[in-house]
């Protein structure tokens, strides 16, 4: 690997979005914010949801927030640098395998996401209070929790980003991105889909269940989760199945 | 150190999806998707190409639109992975010693391939960070190219709304930030107007001038003629000649080609062209014409004519070209360069 031309790559992706920050943050944090007032606001203060659900909903928002910020930050460019303009080629010359440029682009879209959710959780936290129950007792834990969120979310971008054509993004976000979300945990625990034990086991193919379930568990401990180990092992299973497509999708449309 | 480059027999033969990396246009997939589950079609676009070209010459390779030119440049530079065969840049092997290989090469893409996310100054600096320039080196060079290419003016805006010759200006900029020992344009001069593509050919000359190698594609005779110390027609996936300019001209025979066509058909009428005076070859065309290969040109066409005349076959057409690399191209495969 060359240092040198890997953190040039990590730099010129830092101009571009800062460049582009104030859209990055509208983009990030609105809709997030949005879901956040109407149900965690509106509808616990008119009655119609239980107090409890600010916490519930709290971890599932950064859960989402994460994800999309790092599946759009990943996939978005390298849909458009693969496409006709081939702009991703400057990258690809450089003095380095090119499997380290996909990787930079994890590294960066990690990075991203985890931005996202740090920012996200005192955002979310001021809309809601009071009546949010935070409890951080085992900050390292959320912080492997958080970073392993973050990188399914790049890898996620890698692999959709080198699969999908620009025609198809539309599509993509309505095939693989909506369903992920309405079906991820993200506005509701897994316990709560108990009533509904197939879709409960079907669930458990989508990896941003492990998402909300990991930061419910080390961010609300007091509500019901899924078990941290199950957590565990599904982003990492998730991780490396994700990078592995990503990187072979991203070979492809490098080299003809 | 200087490097050159050799290939030996390459191949590549494209099944699946565009070979947007190749950068070249002139292979249609159309048909790919409405024939179902029949097997997919095959395109050959390297069919055995060797060359051995020396450390610091201009090098061209001309053929026509789709003859294999930018799989060529795709192979040389890693964008392009080949069927068979091998390529060296210097000592290195393309494939197995990639990364080396990158620092020594310098490519210019037919279609600019710029990143539109940054300003033209920062699409060279961060090109001359990816190669390990420290910052007071990479900002004083860009600001030198910047100033060479003409773009100083425009220098920190984003380059999404830069004209189409800007565009090829600042790429072919990016590709000499790192002083590349090899340099590849694949069509450098497409599109630019005559004074930018002078500008260009004195770079290129320049640039080679201080020891550097030199590969160029190009469809234009001119061009190849102006610049090149040596060059390869190819056609098809193949090299179907290979020299300097002058070795290539002097192998026409006669060197002249005079195009003619006549109002009707006459089976012995090229016969009789044959036996002209300084006629080395006759070959029949399309639409009742002829192709001459002679030693000279306007003084064969009253003869031409007379000829004609005998014959009760009216002479329509008639077009003289003098020794050129398009003769050349035309008497290797009938087709016209400009076709």
């Amino acid at each position: 690997m060359n240092y040198k031309a890997f953190m040039a790559m990590l730099a010129r992706d830092a101009r571009v979005a800062r460049r582009n920050i104030v859209a990055l943050l509208f983009q990030t944090f609105l809709q997030p914010l949005m879901f956040v007032f109407i149900f965690g606001r509106v509808m616990v203060g008119s009655g119609y949801m239980s107090p409890s659900y600010k916490s519930l909903l709290l971890p599932g928002i950064m859960a989402l927030s994460m994800v999309g910020t790092g599946i759009w930050a990943v996939a978005m460019p390298l849909i458009a640098e693969f496409q006709f303009t081939r702009e991703i080629e400057d990258r690809l010359l450089a003095p380095m395998d090119i499997s380290w440029v996909a990787i930079e682009k994890v590294v960066a879209g990690t990075l991203q996401a985890l931005a996202a959710g740090i920012m996200v959780i005192p955002a979310a936290w001021l809309l809601l209070r009071p009546g949010v129950d935070l409890s951080l007792h085992r900050p390292i834990l959320f912080a492997i929790v958080a970073l392993l969120v973050a990188l399914f979310s790049a890898c996620g971008g890698l692999a959709l980003g080198c699969s999908v054509e620009q025609t198809h993004i539309g599509l993509m976000f309505s095939l693989v991105v909506a369903p992920m979300i309405f079906f991820g945990c993200t506005y509701y625990p897994w316990s709560a889909l108990a009533n509904f034990p197939i879709m409960q086991k079907v669930v458990l193919v989508n990896p941003l269940v492990y998402a909300s379930e990991g930061l419910r568990a080390t961010l609300v401990p007091q509500y019901p989760h899924l078990p941290l180990l199950a957590v565990f092992i599904g982003l990492l299973g998730f991780n490396a199945l994700l990078l592995t497509v990503g990187l072979r999708q991203f070979h492809k449309k490098a080299v003809s | 150190m200087a490097a050159g480059i050799r290939t030996n027999e390459l191949r590549k033969v494209y099944n699946t999806a565009p070979p947007l990396a190749a950068g070249g246009g002139g292979f249609s997939f159309a048909e790919k998707r409405s024939k179902g589950k029949q097997p997919k079609p095959e395109i050959v676009a390297l069919n055995g190409i060797s060359l051995d070209i020396r450390s610091g010459e201009i090098f061209c390779l001309l053929g026509p639109n789709g003859a294999g030119k930018s799989t060529t440049v795709g192979v040389l530079t890693t964008r392009v992975k080949p069927t068979a065969g091998q390529a060296w840049i210097g000592e290195l092997d393309v494939w197995k010693e990639q990364s080396a290989v990158k620092r020594l090469i310098g490519v210019v893409a037919q279609r600019p391939n710029l990143d539109f996310s940054l300003t033209a100054r920062e699409i060279l600096v961060f090109h001359g960070a990816y190669f390990g320039q420290n910052s007071n080196e990479r900002n004083t060079r860009a600001a030198s190219l910047l100033e060479r290419f003409k773009l100083t003016d425009r220098a920190d805006q984003i380059v999404r709304g830069f004209s189409g010759g800007m565009m090829q200006r600042l790429s072919i900029a990016r590709a000499m930030m790192h002083d590349p020992q090899v340099l590849f344009l694949d069509e450098p001069s497409a599109g630019l107007d005559p004074q930018t593509r002078l500008l260009l050919w004195e770079i290129i000359r320049e640039y080679n001038q201080s020891g550097k190698t030199v590969l160029l594609t190009t469809h234009n005779m001119e061009e190849a003629d102006a610049l090149c110390q040596r060059l390869a027609i190819v056609d098809h996936g193949r090299i179907i000649a290979f020299g300097t300019p002058t070795e290539l001209k002097a192998s026409v025979p006669g060197g002249y080609l005079v195009r003619v066509r006549f109002g009707q058909h006459s089976p012995d009428l090229l016969e009789r062209l044959k036996a002209l005076t300084g006629v080395r070859e006759v070959r029949s065309t399309e639409n009742n014409g002829a192709d001459l290969y002679a030693d000279r040109g306007g003084s064969l066409v009253s003869e031409v004519a007379n000829l004609a005349v005998a014959a009760n076959a009216e002479l329509c057409d008639v077009h003289i070209s003098e020794p050129s690399l398009e003769n050349l191209f035309l008497h290797h495969t009938g087709r016209s360069l400009r076709e």
